[in-house]
């Protein structure tokens, strides 16, 4: 499919190839020069969405959807089913390539152009909906091999642990509470412990970015409290987006949120003045 | 040196590779003594004929553990993997076919007879450098490796995955079988390569070569499998895990999932070659029916039987399956593909870990009966 949709590229006629529109040239602001490849958040935001519009089979997903997001922000995204939300991930991590509009991480990576390992490499880490870790590796070895080093094939081939990594892995087991589990196997974790080993993956990573996606579903009433003060605590070093459906928890952690629905922003601001905006409660609770 | 003491580490730590190496050295050096020193009357004396077979199992062995490598810790199910065990097997006898000489039926000092019987009056272009033995061998390796790399590239690339790869697989297979089975390919058709004279200017027909052969093939397998379980116990193997139980969580931590698939798919193919340039001068013959489908599938059969992920599990699986072929093709012909058949629906039932499986969780009893007898030692 993916070589078929190229193919596509290549044939239409009412624009340039990809590959042959020139790069424009680094922008200067003011005395401040900004260099391809750096994440450059001189202006404030780090993810920048803008006009962005997907479709399925005619379906449309994201429909002129702007957002910013800024450096060491906590912000929530909240929106009934079938808002974009997960769509909206898909197409930060490069899952999903968008029909039309930009993307930008920092003021310079484009990452319509960049693949998904890129993407994980540049800095932007994903949880997933569902708790995906290896499950037949220890804790330990899942976050080793997470851990932020070479990742191509024959430096994995040779890799040795150093201590100072090795401090690392023990630090970041320490965050996420699974020191005393660090050799077990991960599927013998409880979907809890899981979701933070996750996110303990993701943080191990040094992401600037980390997209949260339904982080507390299924958890006990602790373990979401557990679970919010470990992304309120991960605010501040990393800019934090969460999607999630329960407003408690949403109230709980939420500095700002965006209103999704029907792949658009509906409303922004803080909690209270999103739940009485009247448009945000049409939505979620019909007219 | 690094290596050297990962061997020592793997015989220090690990029960089942130490057994298995030591097995390995054994057999390298009790059966060619039994064959060539024990005379023939004594009960002790291993005939030439069994230590052929036994050749063949364990050439057999390492293409399991090829095998294994992508199924079993990859998660990539080939149905054609004898494919490139035949490519290994056709280099070796392209190399052993030159070695004939004038010697043929015909007396043609280049041509191998079937060229000759096809009125073939120069060597093919592809057949140039296989009367040099390193070359040959150089073949057997980069022949299946560039197959592999080839396929797998466009395979892995464009994410084909699960059933579809295997069935593409199988398709290559099937269709490398039809090719070399046409005269004019320059293979020698539907007979294959046979009639070998020597190798290195060692008779194949005398008992020192053949045991010597026997003794090589051992040796590729300890190293096939050392190198294997290096790769595997690396960080590199793991990744390799990694992409078999959450390829998508593997592609967003920042790997390359492509780039390890077709690492490892290319390594499996070479050790594969290797195996099947260890087959031919031992068999004998290497013909199309290497490439048959079904050969493949019986592979997928012994390591299923052995236990996938385990290496060992893979060869133990090669040599008891091929054992009991051995037997019922010679008592009972027409039951053998029922049996196999069957053999593969009832692991795939009640031992879906193979033998290894049973062997580790016989083991894993004892150490919790063993934790209870010491309630000192239990912890939550």
């Amino acid at each position: 499919m993916k070589a078929l949709d190229g193919l596509r590229q290549v044939m239409r006629r009412d624009r340039v190839f990809d590959f042959m529109i020139e790069k424009q040239p680094p922008a200067m602001s003011g005395t401040h020069v900004v260099k391809e490849g750096e994440i450059d958040v001189s202006h404030g935001p780090i993810l920048y969405l803008e006009g962005v519009n997907v479709a399925f089979d005619g379906f449309k997903a994201i429909n002129d959807l702007n957002l910013t997001i800024n450096d060491g922000e906590l912000r929530c995204i909240i929106g009934p089913n079938g808002a974009g939300k997960t769509t909206m991930m898909d197409i930060i991590t490069g899952k999903t390539r968008p029909d039309s509009g930009s993307v930008y991480f920092g003021q310079t990576m484009d990452l319509t152009q960049m693949s998904e390992y890129e993407i994980a490499a540049a800095g932007i880490g994903r949880k997933f909906q569902k708790p995906t870790i290896f499950p037949e590796h220890s804790v330990f070895q899942n976050l080793e091999l997470a851990l932020q080093t070479d990742k191509r094939v024959w430096p994995s081939l040779f890799f040795k642990l150093n201590g100072e990594q090795r401090d690392r892995i023990d630090e970041v087991l320490e965050m996420i509470g699974l020191t005393a589990e660090c050799h077990l196997r991960a599927a013998q974790l409880s979907h809890g412990q899981k979701q933070w080993l996750e996110i303990g993956m993701l943080v191990i990573q040094s992401p600037r970015v980390l997209l949260v996606d339904e982080p507390i579903a299924g958890m006990t009433h602790q373990e979401a409290e557990r679970t919010a003060e470990l992304l309120i605590g991960l605010a501040g070093k990393h800019s934090v987006v969460v999607v999630e459906h329960d407003m408690e928890f949403i109230r709980s952690i939420a500095q700002t949120v965006t209103v999704l629905h029907e792949g658009h922003v509906l409303a922004e601001g803080t909690m209270d003045m999103v739940q009485n905006d009247p448009r945000v409660i049409s939505v979620y609770l019909g007219e | 040196m690094e290596n050297r003491s990962f061997v020592m580490n793997l015989l220090a730590n690990d029960n089942a590779a130490r057994w298995f190496l030591s097995t390995l050295f054994m057999l390298g050096i009790v059966v060619p003594f039994c064959n060539l020193m024990v005379p023939q009357d004594s009960i002790f004396h291993v005939s030439s004929y069994t230590v052929t077979l036994l050749g063949k199992y364990l050439s057999y062995a390492l293409l399991a553990i090829a095998l294994d490598l992508v199924w079993g810790y990859c998660g990539i199910l080939s149905l054609g993997h004898a494919a490139f065990f035949a490519l290994g097997g056709y280099a070796m006898g392209m190399y052993l076919m030159r070695q004939i000489g004038d010697r043929g039926v015909y007396g043609n000092p280049d041509l191998p007879d079937f060229m000759v019987f096809l009125n073939w009056d120069t060597l093919p272009w592809y057949w140039q450098g296989f009367d040099m033995f390193w070359f040959a061998m150089l073949m057997a390796l980069l022949v299946p490796a560039a197959l592999a790399y080839v396929f797998g590239w466009l395979a892995f690339r464009s994410r084909v995955t699960g059933v579809y790869l295997s069935i593409i697989t199988q398709a290559l297979t099937f269709a490398l079988l039809l090719a070399f089975f046409r005269n004019e390919m320059g293979f020698g058709g539907n007979n294959g390569l046979t009639d070998f004279k020597e190798i290195l200017g060692f008779s194949l027909q005398s008992d020192t070569t053949r045991a010597g052969l026997f003794v090589f093939t051992v040796i590729f397998l300890a190293l096939g499998y050392l190198v294997s379980r290096y790769v595997v116990s690396s960080k590199m193997g793991r990744v390799v895990v990694a992409i078999r139980d959450a390829e998508d969580r593997t592609r967003f931590v920042g790997y390359k999932v492509e780039s390890f698939k077709l690492w490892i798919w290319v390594f499996s193919a070479m050790l594969a070659g290797i195996a099947g340039a260890l087959y031919t001068p031992q068999v004998g013959i290497i013909n199309p029916g290497e490439f048959s489908p079904l050969n493949s599938i019986e592979l997928v059969v012994w390591v299923a039987v052995g236990g996938r992920g385990t290496l060992i599990g893979a060869v133990i699986g090669a040599v008891v399956v091929n054992f009991a072929k051995t037997f019922f093709t010679a008592a009972a012909p027409e039951v053998w593909l029922f049996f196999l058949g069957g053999l593969f629906i009832f692991v795939t039932i009640f031992m879906p870990n193979g033998i290894m499986g049973l062997v580790k969780g016989f083991s894993e009893k004892r150490a919790a009966r063993l934790a209870r007898q010491s309630p000192s030692e239990v912890r939550s």
